[in-house]
């Protein structure tokens, strides 16, 4: 068991070393291409298009330096995360609720069924402009057009969680005195919580989506407001910046989602866990 | 006196979900009454409707005729003077080994505390202390049959219904479960319905066997009162000369009704 341990470590270990000499070699083939000293321009007529089109990495490196020291950045990064953690709370919320309401209720589901279907195939980031009118240029419109995001994912999953309750655990229960709502607490919504955690992860994502294309259609701040702004002035280094910052955050973001699955979820075998006795 | 449990001529049709003019009758015009305090085995071949049978009896499946008394009270709903105790898994597998026997004491409004007490006494009683934060994945199949027991039993029904519930298990572990099942319910001798489809289990932990026909419109064909001494062990017993006697008057009627379910498996 020990030993098994230590010859996964070592494999882990080896795995992030691995990984870290990928990233360092694309950051490297990406100063060196864009470099417009340092390479003869081989594809590009003028040395500085390559820098024009995708940035230079120490020119980006230095812009998120600016952003932290002079501490400009906080305002925008604090409005985008505002807007994504909300209409990931609310989009969740409301996903959890009606997914438990119609996998629960036959005729109610049946009524819903082709418009929630419509709802789902609809291009919702189209709405965005209807949102504006709705709830102005402010935070109100992203988090709306994030919710609509979130929603339909984390409902589907629940729904789907809920219809997959095993029969068995659910006539146990009924057989050892659970009421309705007793099922729902203690059967029901334990069980669709494995499905709305598998869709978590793929909510914070899109309920980032939803916040920064709010703000690029139309803001003051944010991130992606950063972004419009500086796609404007053709400034790619800042453009780049605003992404790999998003980016980052996106992955925090996963990552609580993660750690807050594993807490929840210890009941789950993993896959490989033999821990038997 | 008033038998614990009565099926009286229930039958269960159910209708096929692609073409509802399609019928299926699982369980004919039986009827089967337990006496307070006696265990009962019924047996049948595979598919002959023995589970039906017990959810009628749990009131979990209401039958197209006839009626379920409980201690002479017509039963509607759920029952709730019965425990279940399933061929498959039941147990809430995001709840570990204590939350699952607290389970319904805790839908009765027990205290957690006093719920919690209990429920560590059982699960010693069922060999199983020290394991009250394992989850279900965790234990091996034998030990989730005794926590599913241990959840059973703490709410002390005067109706246990069984559904195969050692079939999974290997044989050893098995006729250890049986003793111990047989132990604790010599303890208060309650009325139990034990489903089987393995005659000698049947034999070893009854009072009484009763013989279903093959399905479909299974119903019971033979009963036989099981005089063998108790207490009783389950694996000794099988080499006693009356154990044998019985195997033998008992399998003689329900071979035929064996090979009739072997060959309707082959055709479907």
């Amino acid at each position: 068991m020990r030993s098994s341990n230590g010859t996964e470590g070592r494999a882990r270990w080896r795995l992030r070393v691995y990984q870290a000499v990928l990233l360092a070699l694309l950051l490297a083939a990406w100063y060196v291409l864009t470099s417009p000293t340092l390479l003869p321009p081989f594809y590009f007529s003028n040395p500085k298009q390559a820098a024009f089109l995708f940035g230079e990495p120490l020119e980006v490196a230095g812009r998120l330096w600016k952003w932290f020291a002079s501490g400009e950045i906080y305002i925008h990064l604090w409005v985008t995360l505002v807007e994504t953690l909300l209409a990931f709370a609310i989009g969740t919320i409301l996903g959890v609720i009606f997914g438990l309401w119609l996998a629960l209720s036959p005729t109610a589901s049946a009524i819903f069924e082709p418009y929630i279907t419509a709802a789902n195939a609809m291009p919702r980031v189209i709405l965005a402009p209807i949102f504006f009118i709705w709830f102005g240029l402010d935070i109100g419109s992203k988090v709306a057009l994030g919710v609509t995001l979130v929603f339909f994912i984390v409902f589907f999953n629940v729904y789907q969680g809920v219809r997959e309750v095993s029969p068995v655990v659910l006539a146990n229960a009924r057989m050892l005195g659970a009421t309705r709502r007793q099922l729902l607490r203690h059967v029901y919504l334990p069980s669709a919580m494995s499905w709305v955690f598998a869709s978590l992860h793929n909510s914070v994502g899109l309920a980032f989506v939803g916040a920064v294309v709010g703000e690029y259609l139309g803001s003051a701040r944010g991130v992606g407001y950063l972004i419009l702004q500086a796609e404007g002035v053709f400034d790619m280094n800042t453009v780049v910046a605003g992404v790999l910052l998003l980016t980052v955050f996106a992955l925090i973001l996963d990552g609580l989602v993660g750690l807050a699955e594993r807490r929840l979820m210890v009941w789950q075998p993993r896959s490989g866990e033999t821990e038997r006795v | 006196m008033i038998p614990a449990l009565a099926l009286e001529n229930v039958t269960c049709t159910f209708a096929s979900r692609e073409d509802p003019s399609r019928r299926y009758t699982a369980v004919r015009d039986t009827t089967l009454v337990v006496r307070a305090g006696e265990f009962v085995s019924v047996v049948g071949p595979t598919g002959c409707g023995k589970s039906t049978l017990l959810n009628v009896a749990a009131g979990l499946l209401a039958p197209s005729a006839g009626g379920v008394k409980v201690h002479g009270e017509p039963l509607g709903g759920v029952n709730a003077r019965a425990g279940y105790m399933f061929q498959s898994e039941a147990l809430m597998p995001w709840r570990n080994t204590l939350a699952n026997v607290t389970a319904g004491l805790e839908f009765r409004g027990v205290g957690r505390a006093e719920a919690q007490a209990r429920a560590r006494e059982w699960l010693k009683r069922v060999g199983l202390g020290g394991f009250e934060d394992r989850y279900p994945h965790q234990l091996s199949g034998g030990m989730r049959k005794r926590v599913a027991l241990a959840q059973m039993l703490i709410l002390d029904p005067q109706i246990l219904l069984m559904d195969e519930p050692f079939s999974a298990l290997d044989i050893q572990t098995r006729q250890l479960m049986e003793n111990e099942l047989l132990e604790l319910w010599s303890a208060n001798r309650r009325s139990v319905v034990f489903i089987t489809h393995d005659l000698e289990e049947a034999i070893a932990l009854s009072d009484r066997v009763v013989v279903l026909s093959a399905g479909p419109a299974s119903r019971p064909i033979g009963e036989f009162a099981v005089d063998l001494p108790r207490p009783r062990d389950v694996a000794d017993v099988r080499l006693t000369p009356r154990f044998i006697e019985l195997h033998t008057r008992i399998w003689g009627v329900m071979k035929e009704e064996v090979l009739k379910g072997y060959a309707q498996q082959q055709r479907h």
